[in-house]
């Protein structure tokens, strides 16, 4: 039986970037040990023999030319939804203290 | 407000109605029936109106676009749509404006179709009930204490409570085909790779699929005529030809082979589902075609697998929104690390952080062989099946859901319940298959039951050719005139 403990719930959450609160921290814990334990049924099915599938229609590597395409979109209008911007860049917040 | 995508096209060419009067008249349904429904998250008043407008003219000077000018039309609202709010249905994207149009949209206002507004759906469409976003629950035309399924619940009701003629939704584990079940309603899903997802807020890039729910057969087929083929944007469209869908829907079935699943009945099943099943059987039956039993021996690991690769997809495509470039931007932060943290924190809800969370685990070092890959190797043999049952008949038949629609609030406290939602449905997407889901019968209470027929990989037109058939000989049934309560 997997048992995912909070603390692991903080680890993944670290790599993820993603913010919990502690009470989230309790119930994803609790609902993602119930639902590993849901998918580990898969342990019955032998696939010593089987190929993995990440693409069904048979497609592989498809490439363009390399070349450069003209943007339809302006500048401007690609910023437009930046939150924050300054002198034509989009602001970020401080990476070093 | 049901008329067919041919007989408003023949009225717009007789000049009968201009498009401009059509757009109103579902301007006024929509104001009538949206406190009630809750399909939409933006109704696009000024650019609605000035599309029905050059439609008009384009009739007019009697040079209409195609069969789709003029027509009213939701778009789920995780379609980007060019400087029209686009939300995901999430607070991430309250105030997302795009710089460009998806495909599917880009090709339907090419073909004249004019947009009423952007549909409500499970945020990020992560769910089975529409009671995911952040703009509300969509409620049930047919029993407003119900769901309306999801994903796309928006555009099923919407459709349903004749809110717009159609609407595009996307399907990544039933999406399209359960709301459409429970609205009663058409929903198809195309082969993964026949329409481009160019535009379409990824959920799981490699199972997520767009299509039409649409009020019969004849009108998905004319719009998966416009919609579907290669696009450069999306390498995964496939450059096949696309068929005029509309030109084979009345062949005849006589001789035809269905596979009837056996799995499908060991997993749990409403009576009344079962029960509209067999009355499908017999029409089909009465229409020449041959009942074969099939097996797919894997199905029951099909939610198992789709939730693994589902989310692990998930992780991936919901990395981007980190509230620098776009969308909701964390307010107190005081350095990078932290605006990330606390952005993702307050803009993502309860499901799309437990998927994040999931899919982190199972794709982390130590964990990757036994849940990814092993549910990648599990997916082919579930491939496999379809692929065998598919050699020996033409399509599949077989329920969309285990049950009608159920209560708001019912299953919102169990995630694994909301997941099991996807038991039929799910197993397509993992193996590709084309699959149209359409009303059969209705229960006892009233409310729609539908069935799911799946077809060969880019044979879409034989299940619209089957759907259409069943419709057909179907048209007198008394469950065709019951009334949605709204």
């Amino acid at each position: 039986m997997a048992e995912i403990s909070k603390e692991q719930v903080k680890g993944l959450a670290k790599l993820a970037r993603v913010g919990l609160t502690p009470n989230e921290e309790v119930s994803l814990a609790r609902e993602m040990t119930s639902i590993l334990n849901y998918v580990s049924e898969l342990n019955e099915v032998d696939t010593s023999n089987v190929e993995p599938t990440s693409q069904v229609t048979g497609l592989n590597n498809v490439l363009c030319e390399d070349r450069v395409i003209k943007s339809e979109i302006g500048r401007e209008e690609l910023f437009a939804n930046a939150p924050e911007r300054e002198n034509g860049f989009i602001k970020v917040k401080k990476v070093l203290e | 407000m049901r008329d067919s995508i041919s007989i408003l096209n023949k009225k717009l060419v007789q000049y009968d109605l201009n498009p401009v009067q059509l757009y109103q008249t579902f301007l006024q349904r929509i104001d009538k029936t949206e406190d009630d429904i809750n399909g939409f998250v933006t109704v696009t008043t000024k650019e609605g109106l000035s599309s029905a407008k050059e439609s008009s003219k384009r009739f007019e000077s009697k040079k209409p676009l195609s069969k789709l000018d003029g027509i009213p039309a939701g778009i789920k609202d995780v379609f980007c749509t060019k400087d029209i709010l686009t939300t995901a249905s999430s607070k991430m994207l309250y105030n997302f404006h795009p710089s460009f149009d998806a495909t599917v949209v880009k090709r339907l206002k090419k073909a004249g179709v004019v947009m009423v507004g952007k549909n409500n759906c499970d945020a990020w469409a992560h769910g089975a009930s529409t009671e995911h976003s952040d703009f509300g629950v969509t409620r049930n035309p047919w029993d407003l204490k119900r769901v309306p399924g999801g994903s796309s619940g928006g555009s099923a009701a919407a459709v349903a409570a004749g809110e717009c003629v159609f609407s595009i939704g996307s399907d990544t584990g039933g999406s399209i085909r359960q709301p459409a079940a429970f609205c009663g309603v058409v929903g198809l899903k195309p082969t993964y790779g026949r329409v481009s997802r160019y535009g379409l807020i990824a959920m799981a890039s490699s199972l997520d699929c767009v299509g039409p729910i649409t009020n019969n057969v004849e009108d998905a087929a004319i719009i998966l005529e416009m919609i579907a083929g290669k696009d450069e944007n999306d390498s995964t469209s496939v450059d096949l030809p696309v068929p005029e869908y509309t030109k084979s829907l009345e062949r005849s079935l006589k001789g035809k082979k269905i596979g009837w699943v056996k799995e499908f009945y060991d997993l749990g099943l409403e009576k009344e589902i079962g029960d509209g099943l067999k009355y499908a059987k017999q029409i089909f039956e009465s229409l020449g075609c041959k009942i074969i039993e099939v097996s797919l021996p894997h199905l029951k690991y099909g939610v198992p697998v789709y939730y693994i690769i589902q989310s692990a997809e998930v992780s991936s495509n919901l990395g981007r929104f980190d509230g620098v470039k776009y969308g909701f931007s964390a307010v107190k932060s005081k350095n990078l690390i932290d605006h990330y943290f606390q952005t993702r924190d307050e803009g993502f809800g309860q499901e799309a952080k437990r998927r994040i969370m999931l899919g982190t685990f199972v794709l982390s070092a130590g964990y990757y062989d036994a849940y990814y890959n092993k549910a990648m190797r599990v997916r082919t043999l579930i491939k496999e099946d379809f692929d065998k049952a598919l050699e020996k008949v033409d399509v599949l038949i077989g329920p969309v859901t285990p049950t009608t629609a159920f209560k708001i609030g019912e299953k919102e406290m169990d995630p694994l319940q909301m997941y099991l939602a996807d038991i039929f449905t799910a197993p397509v997407n993992l193996a590709g298959h084309p699959s149209i889901s359409l009303p059969c019968s209705f229960s006892a209470e009233k409310l729609p039951v539908g069935m799911q027929i799946i077809g060969k990989h880019f044979d879409e037109e034989t299940i619209l050719n089957f759907s259409h058939m069943f419709e057909k000989l179907t048209e007198k049934d008394k469950w065709r005139d019951y009334n949605t309560v709204v």
